[in-house]
């Protein structure tokens, strides 16, 4: 395509083209209405000229005589810029006055008509128009006034003229401006399109011009460039991932193949057998284990689990899990404690209740309390507070949120994000077993409802909260009267 | 019906296309004593199922000519109510929501184990000979009564948790058949994740320690690698 081919292409382009043509519409149709209406008033002045005048002229016939309206038209005629006049017999003949030449018949009709003519004293050979009232005065003799159309005419020109520049201007100053816009517009898509050709290429790094005028084609460029952020950043996450399942799962695949290999090679009784191939069983299971936690991540991150949503009550969900987890937590030491209100939110009930058992777990996990740190607070708080782990479920604002307090050592703010990110186990944990995937699997389940997973300093320990967006209050009506309504 | 005669022996068909975990799966019933007939693709597998009187069928999902949903489907369609478990690579909730609405009674994600494959299809047979809606559960001298939520063990009454309660329920409700740890989560939490923690078994010693403790025969069973067996006298 060449360069004017795309110029004349762009939307600009063609949009400065449909304006051109409205503008010279609209000026074309200004200038008409002016000329029309000129012509109108010019008209209508000569038509009361010549009235008057006829009236004046007739009344000094009446009363003075062929003589006195000869002598009247004579004198009148000679005056400068004068109008035209004639009078004739009653046979035809011309007998005073300044038309030399008239159209033929234009005296044989009496009142108004336009018509070709010539003044007596014409060097030129040229016809003029006139516009001309025919009167008949008794005796049967005819007057003729009128006046020359010539100012008309020129009127005329001056618009015509002013209609041809115009139009001109329009045209040149539209095309221009058009061709300016395209250009412009041009210029920067074309820088896009650059880009985007490199992007594709493969270099995600990569992102669009923006201006600083905050047009619509800078939000463009931004948005553009969030998204190839988003991008950027899954593809990171994706590497990243794969570099970790290479880690992650590798290492207990070759753990388990080295157990295999040394069972087959040394083992001599039963037992040994046995024992090996249950140890053997029991790797697997954590693979398995990893493995689904993985995939449940997956599926949360690309949104697929959206289609089993209900409405339902997050505290109930709380006091589910806290009557799970509770007998666990005691059997370690600790205190799990439930603070529910009313929390509707819209969602998948398993993967929430999935998201919070494994907050629960790594508090059990994790959030001990530090003897090194417990010195500092031992005044302020009570030694059962120290063991409680708080699962606590309310509503603020247009938001849930699902929330469990530890009194561990919690996680420096600094690591905080890190802790969320796939296989990360934070230093201090990782002589804990675990996958390392849930609190991934925690943000990825609230991602997928809208919301996200925070992580807070509870002073000290940690407060891990899912901040979902509540069933709006609407919803929430229809509910209760569908619940009414069964009721009843 | 001929399968009153061999009254004892379970009769499964197992539907599907992989040939060597099916022959695993074929022997593995056998040893236990259970008949095990296969069906290598969708459409085999529904003529057997239709013309052969199983206890339990054990359908996979994906299989050659006919899937495992279809073919659940067609035989629910014709008023076949043989209790089917489906075995799936696809293990996740919404897969899991799908397969019982096609008309599956349980679901089972790949991999599993052969021991909770074994529980649940005892659990799903047992189904099939009445639903036990007794309102009282005896197990030796240990008496749960469902209406009014009273629990006797000997002349002595038992105080549970709501929870514990269902529990109890549930191991009794299959008395004699091994149930696994899925099994409780899934039945009396209504949760189908895989606890990372032995969050379970803390539920059971619990429990344990309520009906069994200071009794001479202890009741509620560990049954190793596998989960747990409320029973009489295990020998």
């Amino acid at each position: 395509m060449t360069a004017f081919g795309k110029l004349v292409r762009t939307t600009a382009f063609r949009l400065t083209l449909v304006y051109l043509f409205l503008f010279a519409l609209f000026a074309a149709s200004l200038l008409a209405f002016f000329a029309w209406n000129t012509r109108h008033l010019i008209t209508e002045q000569i038509t009361a000229t010549v009235n008057a005048e006829t009236g004046e002229v007739s009344s000094i016939f009446g009363r003075r005589g062929l003589r006195g309206l000869v002598l009247t038209i004579e004198n009148r005629a000679l005056r400068p810029g004068a109008n035209l006049y004639l009078v004739t017999t009653p046979a035809g003949q011309a007998i005073a006055g300044n038309v030399g030449s008239l159209a033929p018949g234009v005296m044989a009709t009496t009142g108004w008509s336009e018509t070709a003519y010539r003044r007596l004293d014409d060097q030129d050979s040229t016809d003029h128009f006139a516009l001309v009232r025919v009167t008949e005065l008794s005796g049967g003799f005819r007057l003729l006034i009128g006046r020359d159309l010539e100012e008309r005419r020129r009127l005329f020109g001056i618009v015509a003229k002013a209609a041809q520049w115009s139009l001109l201007i329009v045209v040149v100053l539209g095309l221009g401006g058009g061709i300016f816009v395209a250009r412009r517009v041009l210029h920067r898509i074309d820088a896009m399109t650059g880009t985007t050709q490199r992007i594709m290429a493969g270099d995600l790094s990569g992102r669009l011009p923006v201006g600083r005028s905050g047009d619509e084609l800078d939000r463009l460029a931004l948005n553009l460039n969030a998204m190839l952020e988003r991008i950027e950043a899954l593809m990171t996450g994706l590497k990243e991932v794969s570099d970790n399942i290479a880690h992650d799962l590798k290492t207990p695949l070759t753990r388990l193949r080295n157990r295999a290999e040394e069972a087959l090679a040394k083992a001599r009784t039963e037992t040994e057998y046995r024992s090996a191939l249950e140890r053997t069983i029991e790797e697997s299971d954590g693979l398995i284990r990893t493995f689904n936690a993985l995939l449940m991540i997956a599926r949360a991150e690309s949104g697929q689990a959206r289609g089993n949503m209900d409405d339902f009550d997050a505290a109930d969900v709380a006091r589910g899990i806290h009557e799970l987890y509770e007998p666990l937590a005691e059997d370690d030491g600790m205190m799990l404690r439930v603070k529910v209100e009313p929390a509707p939110l819209h969602g998948n009930r398993e993967l929430i209740g999935q998201a919070l058992a494994n907050l629960v777990e790594n508090a059990i996990k994790y959030g001990k309390p530090d003897l090194a740190v417990q010195p500092l607070t031992a005044g302020a708080s009570s030694d059962a507070d120290q063991k409680t782990i708080l699962i606590e479920a309310k509503r603020a604002g247009d938001r849930i949120l699902i929330s469990v307090t530890d009194r561990g050592p919690g996680i420096p703010v600094g690591d905080r994000k890190h802790a969320i990110e796939r296989f990360v186990r934070l230093e201090a944990s990782r002589t804990q077993p675990g996958s390392g995937l849930g609190l991934s699997l925690a943000s990825a389940v609230a991602t997928l409802h809208g919301g996200d997973l925070r992580l807070d300093d509870a002073h000290p320990g940690l407060i891990a909260t899912l901040a979902i967006p509540a069933l709006s209050s609407d919803r929430l009506a229809a509910q209760t009267q569908d619940v009414s309504q069964k009721a009843a | 019906m001929t399968a009153i005669a061999t009254d004892t022996q379970m009769r499964l068909l197992i539907i599907e296309d992989d040939r060597e975990s099916a022959d695993y799966l074929v022997k593995a019933f056998r040893e236990v004593g259970y008949v095990a007939d296969l069906a290598g693709d969708g459409e085999e597998g529904l003529a057997l199922a239709e013309g052969g009187d199983y206890d339990v069928l054990v359908v996979d999902r994906m299989l050659p000519k006919r899937d495992g949903l279809s073919l659940i489907g067609a035989l629910r369609e014709k008023g076949n109510r043989t209790p089917v478990l489906i075995l799936s690579a696809l293990g996740q909730v919404d897969d899991r929501i799908k397969g019982l609405r096609a008309g599956g009674d349980d679901y089972l994600p790949k991999p599993y184990s052969f021991a909770e494959l074994l529980a649940r299809i005892e659990v799903l047979s047992r189904r099939r000979g009445g639903p036990a809606e007794d309102t009282t559960y005896r197990v030796g001298d240990l008496e749960l009564d469902r209406l009014s939520h009273r629990v006797m063990r000997g002349k002595e009454e038992l105080t549970l948790q709501p929870r514990e309660f269902r529990l109890l329920e549930y191991l009794m409700k299959h008395a004699g058949q091994v149930v696994t740890r899925t099994m409780l989560l899934e039945n009396v939490w209504d949760y189908h994740f895989d606890p990372q923690t032995n969050v379970i078994d803390v539920h059971i010693s619990r429990l344990r320690s309520k009906i069994d403790k200071g009794f001479e025969r202890p009741l509620l069973h560990t049954i190793r690698g596998a989960g747990y067996m409320i029973r009489d006298g295990l020998r």
